[in-house]
């Protein structure tokens, strides 16, 4: 087990995110985060990764408690994770290269040689060798993400974790972001976690997957046996449907007493 | 305005003061290790310093050209033109000097940094970095802090300089005050007291522009309107800080 987390209460801004979540990332696998909007996905790799502390409960990564990690462990412990984001976060002053050499330069003190070819090596992984002098700016959404992926594999994770690795991307480039994926998973053995809410491409890829709603997990197990599920909570979020648990209307008094109402000051 | 709004405001201005002084301790701790990267700071000096130039000494000519033409006038009712080299002197590196360069820093180079770490933050890099075990601090806020701290004397001092020109310009050129008269009078009665004081003083802005365009922008909201707003108070916060600790250390120095 690469990450464990047990009975995790989180609240923020007075508002519960989780109440009682329990999860777990086996090595070695890929295993899927999905949930609707707004169910804490981001909130969640935010405490695997320590950048904040659950209220109560436990998260557990690599065998240690990341909220009683002081600064200078958490940093190492932070060294053996890589992680994707959504709009890439690409360091917007440095181009290509410097980007994917920049974790690079920050830890190891590699002769130059050394990371060109490493910095090389990683690019030519996500198809971008050629792109290695261009500025994020002049790069597409998914040619950014791939970048971002070199960057996050230069030092070569044990665990990737990709937040929303498909939103907004072209068939072509999400196509290519999935097979990226499941060769870094295979090829080189990382463990993956990817959250999304885009069930039919982590159906494909994911070895185990859980479904978040209302704080705590909703479902769990492999993609085909969420699917099979007779919840209809589980059922409806698989499907896409605006028929089930969860409302398509957001709370509102009654429709047509608020229409025929007679006018407020 | 009501009592219970002044005491909001008043504690609020309390806090930000409290946090930006914590926010300094934690960018100095990090200036230390932040020294190993000089091609950082260098990079961040010419940022904020080199790419400043232009405006400063374009401002710096046009004041000294009107401390010429307003101190010829002043001091020919009393019949001291001579003097102008003094007063021009005196002025520029005392007062206008470190004051206008701190004021057109904060609205040149303070509103870049805002918003160039403002956006760091909107785009998640700050964060990226945090997770690729490298502390923010000390790569994106120490470096410029520093390099904000080591430009504001530079400019300081080319402002001062091309004042003095422009002074010499109008007073000597345009309205005859004598040549050497103007020079020699500047170099009898300015002492060093005076060149430390504008020395002094725009070191203080230096770090007290810097810090609040830093802070500002590394903690502004994570949004486009986040980094908007952020970069008007960097401007707002740094001018009044600027012209307060401006009367303190005149009466420090007096």
């Amino acid at each position: 087990m690469v990450v464990g987390i047990r009975d995790v209460h989180y609240a923020a801004g007075g508002r519960p995110i989780f109440a009682g979540l329990d999860l777990e990332v086996r090595r070695g696998r890929i295993t899927a985060i999905m949930g609707p909007s707004g169910t804490g996905k981001t909130t969640l790799l935010r405490l695997v990764t320590g950048q904040i502390t659950a209220d109560r409960g436990e998260v557990q990564v690599f065998g240690r408690d990341v909220a009683r990690l002081g600064a200078r462990p958490l940093y190492a412990l932070r060294r053996r994770m890589g992680m994707l984001f959504q709009n890439g976060a690409l360091l917007s002053d440095l181009d290509v290269f410097e980007n994917v050499a920049f974790p690079v330069r920050e830890h190891t003190d590699l002769p130059e040689s050394l990371i060109r070819r490493l910095v090389l090596t990683k690019l030519q992984a996500v198809g971008l060798r050629g792109a290695a002098e261009l500025m994020p700016a002049e790069l597409s959404g998914g040619m950014a993400r791939r970048v971002a992926l070199a960057r996050a594999i230069v030092m070569d994770p044990e665990i990737l974790i990709y937040d929303e690795p498909f939103v907004g991307l072209d068939p072509i480039s999400l196509g290519m972001i999935l097979r990226l994926i499941k060769h870094m998973n295979q090829a080189l053995g990382i463990t993956s976690v990817v959250v999304s809410h885009d069930v039919n491409e982590l159906s494909s890829i994911a070895d185990d997957s859980y479904l978040l709603s209302g704080g705590r997990v909703a479902a769990a197990g492999a993609p085909a046996q969420l699917r099979a599920s007779d919840s209809p909570a589980v059922r409806q979020f698989m499907t896409g449907s605006a028929e089930g648990p969860v409302p398509f209307h957001y709370p509102a008094p009654d429709y047509v007493g608020q229409l025929l109402a007679p006018d407020e000051p | 305005m009501s009592d219970r709004g002044h005491d909001g405001f008043l504690s609020e201005g309390v806090r930000r003061l409290g946090a930006v002084t914590i926010f300094l301790a934690r960018v100095g701790a990090q200036s230390l290790p932040a020294l190993a990267r000089p091609r950082l700071i260098v990079h961040q000096v010419y940022n904020a310093g080199a790419r400043s130039l232009i405006i400063i000494m374009l401002s710096g000519l046009f004041v000294g050209m009107v401390l010429g033409l307003q101190g010829y006038d002043l001091l020919r009712r009393f019949g001291s033109e001579e003097v102008l080299g003094t007063a021009a002197a005196l002025g520029l590196l005392r007062e206008l000097g470190p004051v206008i360069t701190a004021l057109l820093f904060a609205g040149r180079a303070g509103t870049a940094l805002t918003s160039e770490i403002g956006l760091m933050r909107a785009t998640d890099q700050l964060t990226a970095m945090e997770i690729m075990a490298v502390d923010p601090l000390r790569h994106v806020a120490a470096p410029r802090f520093l390099g904000g701290v080591i430009a504001m004397p530079l400019l300081n001092g080319i402002f001062s300089l091309v004042g003095l020109f422009g002074a010499q310009l109008v007073g000597v050129q345009l309205m005859g005050v004598d040549r050497g008269v103007f020079w020699s009078q500047m170099q009898s009665s300015v002492e060093l007291r005076d060149v430390n004081e504008g020395v002094v003083k725009s070191l203080v802005f230096g770090v007290a522009c810097s810090l609040i365009a830093v802070h500002e922008g590394y903690y502004a909201a994570p949004t486009a309107e986040g980094v908007g707003l952020a970069t008007t108070r960097t401007v707002v916060a740094s001018s009044v800080i600027i012209l307060l600790l401006d009367y303190v250390l005149t009466a420090v120095f007096l």
